[in-house]
């Protein structure tokens, strides 16, 4: 019995699958408030399970199923002011909801009216704002890709066809042979999103001309840099579309079975994955003759361990294949000699998803979206000293000023901007004079950082640029394979050198050092781990080399981080002795001498934690 | 056939052969420690790398690894080449300061003193013992553990290896030394940097002297079905 309903479900043409198209909408009421609430990683940590459970009993008591429905969506990208919840079809944003918030809601929404408490407020203006395109967050984004998560219940694949979604798949496979294909992504301009930046449909149009028994498709969804989610919440707020994507590229490739290689950290991607491809395949989209096509492809989930470098195409292959996950040299190129030694296209997560977009919309439509050699959008996780943490969606080109002020809302606590990390750990930090620079995959190269898979991490006038650049390597000599000398050996000396740096051990000679061997990692590394991990240092080096210079002759750190470089006093001039100081010391330091008299701190006992310094509000803690 | 030039020397190599095997050929030194003929190229000690030039462009590749090419021009001694082969020197010196072999190359590639901090390792971890041991011998006793800094050879978690048959040839491959190998009565001693296993040794039915561990004669009957026999002799006593 249930053999023939899943054989009933299966579309035959591309005719059927407008047609199922077709009945879905229609059996939608689209007047109908829908409540989404965002079921993404960084809602669920902020609580959006009660939130939603709270919704799923309110409708049961009120026996409101007729009058409202509830969708839990992916991440719509406010991660900062999550959980998110959108009334649709208006689009009414409301933020930081709680579970008790969710019958006031439901009873307002159903009576048309609005919940004014719980509306977006600019910091900046104090003005309210009630729907979410208006919301400044949102204004400057372009959400080709991201747009359709507050709409979608990833685990409903109705959801995504019910938008248009497996349309260029029908386009594709009815109409276009594989090479037109190949061209269109060409036209399109798209490169790739992994970091790269490599131009996809010659990428795709090498492989289909590499000669093998078999060709493989890869999806890559290991993503590893500290504060980056963005292929995460792709993968998990909207699957269907990164499957589209594989599909439509294995046709044009000439595969039949692809891979998606997502990080077992991920469990929420992994199961909506898991949830998209068993779906995809009742409805006859993945497995034998798709669409009635006579094309067949199939795709497999394989989850990675965790380490970092299986990232890099070859290490993913090996780990793919049962190896040990380590790189090996590119000479020959995957596309011509992959997984199994067979020509293998490999694209990351966002690469995959914006296929779609061009084979429906065309190429042209798509290039005149981004810059002159970087088309269509970009997904970044904006993180650091943000005012809005999130994930964003923009235009490649846009500038990091709009980026980061425009939409990310500025620094907090109207502290200053110093530097933005772009690419990951191994990218560069770009300092302020850069604020203006248009994002694209060519000019962050020559700022001397990345595009990367796309984290932007922001820093302020208390950040040490010493100590980011000693993090960062840190980071990355703990998640380097150690297969190769310069990259398992430099990454440590680099550490070991940034490290006495920080604690006050710099010596003469110590720039020079670390510059010789950056050029050692970047000439010699056998991957792309090594040769990119120097960037945070030289970038670091180039943009605020005074920094390195305080830290090494004048033993002092600007910022007041590195601790062994920092010491306390009290300003007696200007203490008044409240006493402030003394009950926030954890380590009794500093001696209440009562009103009037200026405390009194031991630098012997002191632990140079700072506390002491946040707490006063009349700048008589000095930090030298 | 392709014709390519390595240091200003024009010259003809079969095609799929790499640099590495070209320049040998040709009596052309280049340095290199994780190399050899036995087992597959890896390209992780980087010594072996050189400047080519490609579409107009100059880059650094593993000669060890990368294949001839028609019209490739190839420089060994750049100046780019020989700055960072001295830098990946520093970086070995600084990893296994005490270590003989490493010492000798430094200094024949003119590196006295390393500028960073030192450790006292006498493995380089260039695999060629493990690689031997799987691709060779077949017999994957010894492996690579831990990842990155922590990387290190041995038998799994340290301990005596149930498949290992003492043959040696992970000490014999080492181009550093680190693994120390011994015979002393009926017994052979095998020190790799991290641990360390003993082999009950087989006498020469003829001669008496202790030849072969009897582990890699069980091996070598199961891997050929030759009878018992045939290892009675050394290959010194053998007719």
């Amino acid at each position: 019995m249930a053999k023939k309903q899943q054989t009933s479900k299966r579309l035959n043409s591309v005719a059927a699958l407008e047609a199922l198209r077709k009945a879905i909408v229609a059996s939608r009421d689209p007047d109908k408030p829908c409540i989404t609430v965002c079921g993404g990683t960084g809602c669920l940590a902020l609580g959006a399970r009660d939130v939603i459970a709270g919704f799923k009993r309110e409708i049961e008591k009120g026996g409101l199923e007729g009058k409202v429905s509830l969708k839990i969506t992916g991440c719509p990208g406010f991660c900062e002011k999550g959980p998110l919840v959108v009334i649709k079809p208006e689009d009414i944003l409301y933020q930081q909801v709680k579970a008790g918030d969710a019958a006031e809601i439901i009873s307002e929404t159903v009576k048309g009216n609005i919940v004014d408490r719980l509306l977006y407020v600019d910091p900046n203006t104090g003005k309210k704002t009630t729907y979410e395109s208006d919301v400044p967050f949102y204004k400057k984004q372009k959400r080709l890709l991201l747009g359709s998560n507050s709409s979608i219940d990833p685990t409903v694949i109705e959801d995504y066809l019910a938008l248009g979604g497996y349309a260029a798949l029908g386009r594709a496979l009815s109409g276009m042979t594989p090479e037109g294909i190949i061209d269109e992504v060409k036209k399109s301009g798209l490169r790739g999103r992994g970091g790269g930046g490599f131009p996809t449909g010659a990428k795709w149009e090498t492989c289909r001309k590499a000669e093998g028994e078999k060709r493989y498709v890869i999806c890559n969804c290991d993503e590893g840099d500290p504060g980056a989610f963005m292929d995460r919440s792709l993968m998990e707020g909207n699957p269907h579309s990164v499957l589209e994507g594989m599909i439509i590229g294995a046709y044009a490739v000439g595969s039949h079975e692809g891979y998606i290689y997502v990080r077992n950290e991920y469990p929420l991607a992994v199961k909506n994955a898991e949830i998209a491809i068993e779906q995809a395949e009742e409805y006859g989209l993945l497995g034998r003759n798709i669409l009635g096509s006579g094309f067949d492809f199939s795709v497999k989930i394989s989850r990675g361990g965790g380490a970092f470098v299986c990232g890099e195409s070859t290490a993913l292959m090996a780990s793919l294949e049962g190896k040990v996950g380590e790189p090996r040299a590119k000479y020959v190129h995957t596309v011509e000699k992959g997984l199994w030694e067979q020509p293998t296209n490999l694209n990351n997560v966002e690469t995959w998803a914006n296929v779609p977009l061009i084979i429906k919309d065309g190429a042209g439509r798509y290039a005149k979206i981004g810059s002159e050699g970087s088309k269509g959008t970009k997904i970044f996780s904006l993180v650091g000293k943000i005012n809005n943490t999130g994930l964003i969606e923009v235009p490649m080109g846009i500038t990091l000023r709009e980026i980061i002020y425009g939409i990310g809302g500025g620094i907090p606590e109207g502290k200053k901007f110093k530097a933005v990390q772009t690419g990951g750990p191994s990218g560069g930090c770009i300092p302020d004079s850069f604020l203006d620079l248009p994002v694209d995959f060519d000019q962050l190269d020559k700022a001397g950082s990345m595009m990367g898979s796309g984290g932007m991490i922001i820093m302020d006038e208390n950040s040490c640029m010493v100590d980011i650049a000693r993090y960062f390597i840190n980071f990355l000599e703990g998640e380097s394979c150690g297969k190769c000398l310069p990259c398992r050996e430099g990454l440590k000396r680099m550490s070991q050198i940034l490290t006495g740096i920080t604690e006050g051990r710099g010596k003469d000679g110590d720039i020079d050092l670390l510059e010789r061997l950056s050029a050692t990692l970047v000439d010699c590394s056998l991957c792309a781990l090594g040769s990119t991990a120097p960037n945070p240092v030289l970038t670091t080096l180039r943009y605020f080399r005074d920094e390195y210079e305080a830290h090494i002759k004048d033993k002092r750190c600007p910022a007041g981080v590195c601790k062994a470089l920092v010491t306390y006093s009290i300003d007696e001039e200007k203490c008044p002795g409240c006493g402030l100081c003394a009950k926030a010391c954890p380590v009794e330091a500093i001696t209440d001498m009562g009103k009037k008299k200026p405390a009194i701190l031991d630098k012997e006992k002191c632990i140079k934690c700072g506390a002491c310094y946040d707490v006063c509000n009349l700048g008589a803690v000095i930090r030298k | 056939m392709v014709t390519l030039t390595i240091d200003g020397r024009k010259l003809k190599a079969e095609e799929g052969k790499t640099i590495l095997q070209v320049a040998e050929d040709n009596n052309i030194y280049i340095p290199t420690l994780c190399f050899n003929e036995a087992v597959k190229a890896y390209g992780a000690c980087r010594l072996c790398l050189v400047e080519i030039t490609r579409r107009g462009r100059e880059k650094l590749v593993a000669s060890c690894l990368y294949e001839v090419e028609e019209g490739l021009k190839v420089k060994t001694g750049s100046d780019r080449v020989v700055a960072n082969r001295k830098m990946l020197m520093e970086l070995l010196l600084a990893r296994c300061p005490n270590n003989k072999e490493v010492q000798d190359l430094a200094r024949k590639l003119g590196v006295e003193e390393t500028s960073f901090q030192q450790d006292d390792n006498q493995c380089i971890l260039c695999a060629l013992c493990v690689r031997v041991c799987q691709e060779v011998v077949g017999v994957s006793a010894i492996s690579l553990v831990n990842r990155g800094v922590d990387r290190q050879m041995g038998t799994p978690y340290y301990e005596p290896s149930d498949v290992c048959i003492g043959c040696g040839s992970c000490a014999y491959v080492c181009p550093v030394g680190a693994i120390k190998f011994e015979d002393i009565g009926d017994t052979r001693y095998i020190k790799w940097p991290n641990n360390k296993m003993e082999f009950k040794l087989k006498k020469c039915k003829t001669c008496g002297s202790y030849w072969i561990p009897e582990r890699q004669i069980e091996y070598m009957m199961e891997q050929t079905g030759l009878p018992p026999d045939t290892f009675d002799n050394c290959p010194d006593c053998r007719d």
